[in-house]
């Protein structure tokens, strides 16, 4: 535990983190006061947060664990790699607590974030499928469709990838084939592509939409 | 055959496709994910109160793991 705080940069917002904590419950301002501050007190803190933070990370990690792919020892390294990555975010962001929440909350957060940034990179070390692959035949059961039904939406598959083709531009084609074709979690993509969920997000929400609106053009689905 | 009945049995598909306009994003979302579970962890009106946040959370699974996962860490620190 030592390591982990002697790698904790003090807090340069402590400013603000004063003018917030004038507005804060006990426990959250008092939790603002001692990390915001210097010598024996903040490293206890900083040791007694850490330490809610691995509980944390290895509870939520141990929620996610029937759907990933790892085990005993590496559940645990996740936890403590987001733990002390989300310790680090923390403190660095101390200035930037408004009081909205609780302090306990607020960091809460931060370690959820880490264990999702850290399950998504894991994804790279054991993929099951290439990023640049492009399997069609995965789509209907993408979709859940009924391959005794297929007469019913095989011209709406067709129209969807004629969509995906002419529509989309090439970087919303690119994440559409990774998310939705390969089955690359969103985060996993992020790292893959170097970018942000948001960005990421975004992306799949304006093909989304594009998609739509050429299948309401031809009549494929109702315009809303 | 009409589109709604094209799409009636084709559910994913429609929900896949069907943005919602006051969808904020993973940004915003994420940084007002400790306010809105907490909200939702006393039993608060949160979708009522952030409907921006509450249509990005049904769509974008990422960031509805990590609601999720928060909500759960309250819930099991509530007295």
């Amino acid at each position: 535990m030592g390591s982990i705080v002697a790698m904790v940069p003090a807090d340069s917002g402590v400013e603000q983190t004063s003018a917030a904590a004038s507005r804060l419950d006990p426990e959250s301002a008092g939790w603002l006061r001692v990390l915001a501050g210097t010598g024996p007190a903040r490293e206890a803190a900083l040791a007694r947060l850490h330490e809610m933070l691995v509980r944390i990370a290895r509870g939520e990690v141990g929620r996610r664990a029937p759907r990933l792919r790892l085990v005993g020892p590496e559940l645990d390294d996740l936890a403590y790699q987001a733990a002390a990555d989300a310790l680090i975010a923390i403190t660095g962001k101390l200035g930037q607590f408004r009081g909205e929440s609780r302090f306990t909350t607020w960091a809460y957060k931060f370690v959820i974030f880490e264990v999702s940034a850290k399950i998504g990179r894991h994804f790279w070390r054991h993929p099951d499928i290439p990023l640049d692959a492009e399997d069609w035949e995965r789509l209907p059961a993408r979709f859940g469709f009924d391959p005794a039904q297929e007469a019913e939406w095989r011209d709406l598959l067709a129209a969807l990838r004629r969509a995906v083709d002419e529509e989309l531009t090439a970087r919303q084609r690119r994440v559409f084939v990774a998310i939705v074709l390969n089955g690359v979690p969103l985060d996993a993509l992020v790292i893959e592509l170097a970018s942000n969920r948001n960005a990421i997000y975004k992306t799949l929400f304006d093909a989304r939409r594009k998609l739509r609106a050429a299948l309401a053009a031809h009549g494929y689905v109702g315009d809303d | 055959m009409t589109a709604e009945e094209i799409m009636d049995g084709q559910p994913e598909l429609d929900r896949f496709l069907r943005t919602d306009p006051r969808d904020v994003g993973c940004a915003q979302a994420m940084d007002m994910l400790h306010i809105y579970a907490e909200l939702a962890a006393v039993g608060g009106s949160a979708e009522q109160r952030y409907p921006g946040i509450a249509a990005h959370l049904r769509a974008c699974g990422p960031c509805g793991e990590d609601f999720d996962g928060l909500l759960a860490v309250l819930r099991d620190q509530a007295p």
